[in-house]
C-alpha cells in the first residue's frame, strides 16, 4: 500500500516549492532527496574543513511570493553592487552615467514586471487550452504600457544586450555590468541574440540580489520546513506498470510507491534515466536528448584566513566592459579558456558568522574542454589572478581554492552544466523544457516535471515547482 | 578526387538492368525511390494477364531494406512497429506498419525474421533517421542494406511450378513463410509474399547472383510463359488485392506539409495490426486517445457502376456535400468492375448516400459523371490458390 499521496523527486528549490503546494492541498508528500541534505544547488557544503561555502548559487533575484507565503525564509537587506568599483543600487548608480542608467533601469523594470506575472501561471501556449482570463489581464496589462513603450518592448525583447549597452550608457563599468548580469548563467554572449530577455527574465525575479539569513543552508531548511524529506535516497527508476507510473525504485533497490510522482530532476534524466525508451515515443525520447543544456559558469570558493579590505557586504561584479564579457566568452565556443574570467564574488561570512570565504561565478568555464583537468588549473589560476588584481592581497590570505566547472557541477549535482535546460528564448515559455511537455505532465500517467526545466525556469524561485505543482492540482483536484 | 558526375544519371540502376533494359521495348521507365524502374516493358494488358494466369517477374530492388540485428531487436521492433514483432517466428514474415509520436502514419512494410535477433525491415520509403533515433536506448545495430540485397517478385498462379522446375522445392511452403536454398555457390531466400493478391513469391539474394538467377529463373519458366512486368501491370493488380501504397493512398507523416494530411493506421484499415496488448510503442496513446474518440477518417475500398476509371475523383455525400476522395483506381479486368481505393471522413464510411463525380476526358472533352458507389470488403479479389498450401501445380 503506499504510505503516501504523492512523491516529489529531489529537494532541490523547485522540488520543495511543489511539494509545499502538493501538502498545503492537503496531499500526503514524500521528498526524495539523493544528497545528505535538502537544498540542491541551492544547498550549502563544505569545501575545506571548517568551511563552509553556498554549494551553487549564492543569492536569489527572490522566491516566488506564493511559496514564500507558505515557507518565509528571512532575508539579509538587498546586496548593493560594486560594478567594477562603482556602486550600484538598483536604479541609482554613481558616475556619469547615473541619469542614463535610472532611465534605461526603470524602462526595462517596467517591461520586467508586465512580463513577471506570466512566470506565475501556466505557459501560454499558441495551440489553444489556455486559461482566458489570466491571459486577458496579462495581455491588458501589456496593453497599458501604451502604443510607444509596447513598440519600444517589441523591439528589446530579442536584441542583443551589448547593443542596448552601447546605445544607452557610455560607462563601461555599468555597460560591463548589464553585460554580466544578463549573460549570467547562459551559454550566451554580450553580443549574442536575445541576450536581453535574459536580464529582462532577472528583473522579473526581483530587483536585487539577496542573500538568505543564515545563508543558503538556512533557505533549503526553511523551504523544507513541515515536509517529510528523506535524504539519501537516489531514485534509479519511476516504476511503470500499465503505462502508468506507480512509484520509484531506489539505488538501494527500495520501492516506494505512490499514485503521483513529481520529479524536480533535470527533464531529460527523468525522462531518459528514470522513465527509459521502452516507456516512451521515439519522438518525444529524441527531443527529450536534444534539450539545450550549455553552460559556461563555474562555481569558486575560497577559504581565506581572513576576510580582505572591501566592502565584504557588497556583490562584487568584475567585468570592466561588455566588450571584457564577450572576450571571456569567445574562448568558451573552441573548448579553451579565458584569459580574464568576468565574474561575481560574495563574501558569505560578512553576513552570517562562520570562518571567511569566497564565492564566486565565474564565467565563461568550457563545457566541453579536451582535457577536463588541465582546464580546470587554467580556469583557476586565470581566476585567481583577475582577484587578485581586484582584491590586492587576497591570494596571500587564501588557505584553499576550490572550482567546480560545468562538468563539475553536473557530476556532483546531476545538472548538466548547471542547467535543467538553458533559459534561452528558444526554450522558454511553452517551448520549455519541450513543446509538448510545456504543462509539465509527462505521457506517462501519474509523473510530472516539477524542476527548473519547466516554465518559467530555475534562478532560486521555485516557480516552476509551485507551477508543476498548481497544474497537478488541476488535473486532479 | 571523385569525378562529380553523378548528375548525368540520376537514377540508379539496378542489379537485374542487365536483362530488363533490352527487354523493355516501349523503353518506358519511371523513377522509383531514386532508382530505374520499368513501368511496362511492351503491353500491361499481356503482364496483367500474365499475373493472374501465368508467372510474372518484377524487379524489387528498390524497395528500401533495413536490418535489424542485437540483442533487443524484437523489443526494438515491439516498440518502433504497431504489430508484435515478437510473436514472428523465426522464417517468417508479416505485414506491419509504424507511426511517429501523434500515431500517424510513416510506413507500412513487411518484416521477415531471418533468426531470433536478425530481421530485416522492406519499405517503400526511406526512414534511418527515425530508425536510428527509435533505436536509443536498444542494444540494436540498423543498417541499410536496399543495395547489399537484390530482390524478384515471382507472381501468378504458376509461380510455384516455375520453382519448382527451378530447383526450388517450395510447394510447402506457407504464405508469410520464408526458406532458404543454396544457389549456384550462395543461397538464395524465397518467401511466400507479394503484392498482387495472387499464388507468388520474392526471392532475395546477393547482388552478384542477381543475373544468374534472372537467367535460371527465364529459362525454367519459359514453359509458363513466364514474363517481366513493369509497374503499370503490377498496380492494376495490388488494387484487385486492396494493397495501399504509401505516398499515393496516404501521405507519410514525416513528409506531409499540411498537418491535417496525415493519416493513422485506424483510418487506414489497418486497425487490425495494431496489438494493444504488446505494451509501449511509438503512437501507443496517440492511437488509444484516437480509439476512445474516434477516428475522423476511415479507408474503404469502393464498387462503382460503368468501366471508367476514377482515379483521383471527388466522392460527394448526397452529390452535394464532399466526402473524400480516391487515391487509386481501376477497371479490374478479373472482376469486371470498377474498383476505388478511397479516403472518406469516417461518417461516411459505411458509403451510404455516397457519389463519385468522375470527368472522363474525351477526345479534348470532359463528360462528367455522377455515379453512387459501393463500400465494399478488401480484398476485392481474392482467390483461394493464393492460400492453398500445398501451392498448386500446374
Amino acid at each position: 500500500m503506499p504510505s503516501c499521496d504523492a512523491l516529489v523527486l529531489g529537494a532541490g528549490v523547485n522540488g520543495l516549492a511543489c511539494a509545499q503546494r502538493l501538502q498545503q492541498a492537503g496531499r500526503k508528500v514524500l521528498v526524495l532527496e539523493a544528497a545528505a541534505q535538502p537544498g540542491g544547488g541551492a544547498g550549502e557544503a563544505e569545501f575545506f574543513p571548517g568551511f563552509r561555502a553556498p554549494a551553487l548559487a549564492h543569492a536569489t533575484m527572490g522566491l516566488d511570493p506564493r511559496l514564500a507565503k507558505v515557507a518565509p525564509v528571512a532575508m539579509h537587506p538587498p546586496l548593493v553592487t560594486l560594478a567594477n568599483g562603482l556602486r550600484v543600487v538598483g536604479v541609482v548608480a554613481e558616475g556619469p552615467d547615473a541619469a542614463r542608467w535610472a532611465d534605461l533601469h526603470a524602462r526595462l523594470t517596467r517591461f520586467a514586471q508586465v512580463l513577471a506575472p506570466f512566470r506565475r501561471m501556466p505557459a501560454p501556449h499558441p495551440g489553444g487550452g489556455n486559461a482566458l482570463i489570466p491571459l486577458l489581464k496579462r495581455g491588458l496589462a501589456l496593453k497599458a504600457l501604451g502604443r510607444d513603450e509596447l513598440r519600444e518592448l517589441m523591439r528589446l525583447i530579442l536584441i542583443n544586450v551589448h547593443d542596448v549597452a552601447e546605445d544607452e550608457l557610455t560607462d563601461p563599468r555599468l555597460q560591463g555590468l548589464l553585460a554580466f548580469d544578463a549573460t549570467l548563467g547562459a551559454w550566451l554572449g554580450p553580443r549574442s541574440p536575445n541576450s536581453l530577455i535574459l536580464y529582462l527574465d532577472r528583473l522579473a525575479r526581483g530587483p536585487a540580489p539577496l542573500m538568505p539569513v543564515g545563508g543558503m543552508g538556512a533557505l533549503a531548511q526553511a523551504l523544507a520546513k513541515g515536509l517529510e524529506v528523506r535524504c539519501n535516497a537516489r531514485v534509479a527508476r519511476v516504476l511503470i506498470e500499465s503505462e502508468r507510473a506507480v512509484g520509484v525504485v531506489l539505488t538501494s533497490g527500495e520501492e516506494i510507491r505512490a499514485p503521483l510522482i513529481a520529479s524536480a530532476l533535470n527533464p531529460r534524466h527523468t525522462l531518459h534515466d528514470l522513465v527509459g525508451a521502452r516507456a516512451l515515443d521515439a519522438g518525444l525520447h529524441r527531443r527529450a536528448g536534444h534539450i539545450r543544456m550549455r553552460g559556461a559558469a563555474a562555481k569558486l570558493h575560497l577559504a581565506l584566513s581572513a576576510l580582505p579590505e572591501t566592502d565584504t557586504k557588497a556583490r562584487h561584479v568584475i567585468a570592466p566592459s561588455s566588450d571584457a564579457v564577450e572576450r571571456a566568452f569567445n574562448p568558451v565556443k573552441y573548448g579553451q579558456v579565458p584569459e580574464a574570467p568576468v565574474m561575481e564574488v560574495v563574501f558569505p561570512s560578512a553576513h552570517d558568522p562562520g570562518p571567511p570565504v569566497l564565492s564566486a561565478i565565474v564565467q565563461y568555464a568550457p563545457h566541453a574542454p579536451s582535457d577536463p583537468d588541465a582546464a580546470r588549473a587554467q580556469m583557476l589560476s586565470n581566476s585567481l589572478k583577475v582577484l587578485e588584481d581586484h582584491f590586492p592581497g587576497l591570494r596571500s590570505l587564501t588557505l584553499h581554492a576550490e572550482l567546480l566547472m560545468p562538468q563539475d557541477i553536473h557530476a556532483r549535482y546531476g545538472l548538466p552544466d548547471w542547467h535543467h535546460g538553458e533559459l534561452a528564448v528558444e526554450q522558454m515559455l511553452f517551448n520549455r523544457p519541450l513543446h509538448g511537455l510545456h504543462r509539465h505532465a509527462t505521457p506517462v500517467d501519474g509523473l510530472w516535471l516539477a524542476g527548473a526545466g519547466g516554465h518559467p525556469g530555475g534562478g532560486i524561485e521555485g516557480a516552476a515547482g509551485w507551477n508543476a505543482a498548481e497544474a497537478i492540482l488541476e488535473a486532479r483536484p | 578526387m571523385t569525378p562529380l558526375r553523378h548528375y548525368e544519371t540520376p537514377l540508379r540502376q539496378t542489379p537485374f538492368h542487365a536483362r530488363t533494359a533490352p527487354l523493355n521495348r516501349l523503353n518506358r521507365w519511371g523513377p522509383w525511390a531514386g532508382w530505374q524502374a520499368a513501368l511496362c516493358f511492351g503491353d500491361v494488358d499481356m503482364e496483367y494477364t500474365a499475373i493472374r494466369n501465368a508467372a510474372t517477374v518484377y524487379d524489387l530492388c528498390a524497395m528500401t531494406k533495413y536490418r535489424v540485428t542485437g540483442r533487443d531487436a524484437a523489443d526494438y521492433l515491439n516498440r518502433l512497429t504497431v504489430r508484435n514483432a515478437g510473436k514472428l517466428a523465426v522464417g517468417g514474415v508479416q505485414y506491419t506498419a509504424w507511426c511517429d509520436d501523434a500515431g500517424k502514419l510513416l510506413d507500412d512494410g513487411t518484416l521477415f525474421r531471418h533468426g531470433p535477433e536478425d530481421y530485416l525491415i522492406c519499405c517503400q520509403e526511406r526512414h534511418l533517421p527515425w530508425l536510428l533515433d527509435s533505436a536509443i536506448g536498444f542494444d540494436v545495430q540498423v543498417r541499410e542494406v536496399t543495395e547489399e540485397i537484390a530482390a524478384l517478385s515471382l507472381q501468378g498462379p504458376c509461380s510455384a511450378s516455375v520453382l519448382a522446375a527451378a530447383g526450388f522445392d517450395i510447394w510447402n511452403l506457407k504464405p508469410f513463410r520464408m526458406a532458404e536454398f543454396p544457389f549456384q555457390g550462395g543461397k538464395i531466400t524465397i518467401s511466400r509474399t507479394g503484392f498482387t493478391g495472387d499464388l507468388g513469391y520474392e526471392l532475395w539474394v546477393d547482388p552478384a547472383l542477381a543475373l544468374p538467377l534472372w537467367d535460371h529463373l527465364f529459362t525454367a519458366g519459359a514453359p509458363w510463359g513466364i514474363r517481366p512486368i513493369g509497374t503499370e501491370a503490377l498496380d492494376l493488380a495490388r488494387i484487385e488485392a486492396g494493397f495501399l501504397i504509401t505516398n499515393l493512398d496516404f501521405i507519410p507523416a514525416h513528409q506531409a506539409l499540411r498537418e491535417d494530411r496525415v493519416r493513422s493506421p485506424l483510418e487506414m484499415g489497418l486497425g487490425w495490426l495494431i496489438d494493444w496488448e504488446k505494451g509501449q510503442f511509438t503512437g501507443r496513446r496517440a492511437l488509444a486517445a484516437e480509439r476512445v474518440r474516434g477516428s475522423d477518417w476511415a479507408f474503404v475500398g469502393l464498387d462503382i457502376p460503368g468501366n471508367v476509371s476514377a482515379a483521383g475523383s471527388i466522392l460527394y455525400h448526397n452529390q452535394k456535400t464532399e466526402a473524400g476522395m480516391v487515391t487509386s483506381a481501376a477497371w479490374s479486368p478479373a472482376l469486371k468492375a470498377s474498383l476505388a481505393l478511397a479516403q472518406v471522413p469516417a461518417r461516411h464510411a459505411e458509403g451510404r448516400n455516397l457519389w463519385v463525380e468522375i470527368y472522363a476526358l474525351r477526345e479534348l472533352q470532359y463528360v462528367k459523371l455522377m455515379l453512387p458507389v459501393r463500400v465494399v470488403e478488401r480484398p476485392f479479389f481474392n482467390p483461394a490458390r493464393k492460400r492453398a498450401t500445398p501451392a498448386g501445380r500446374v
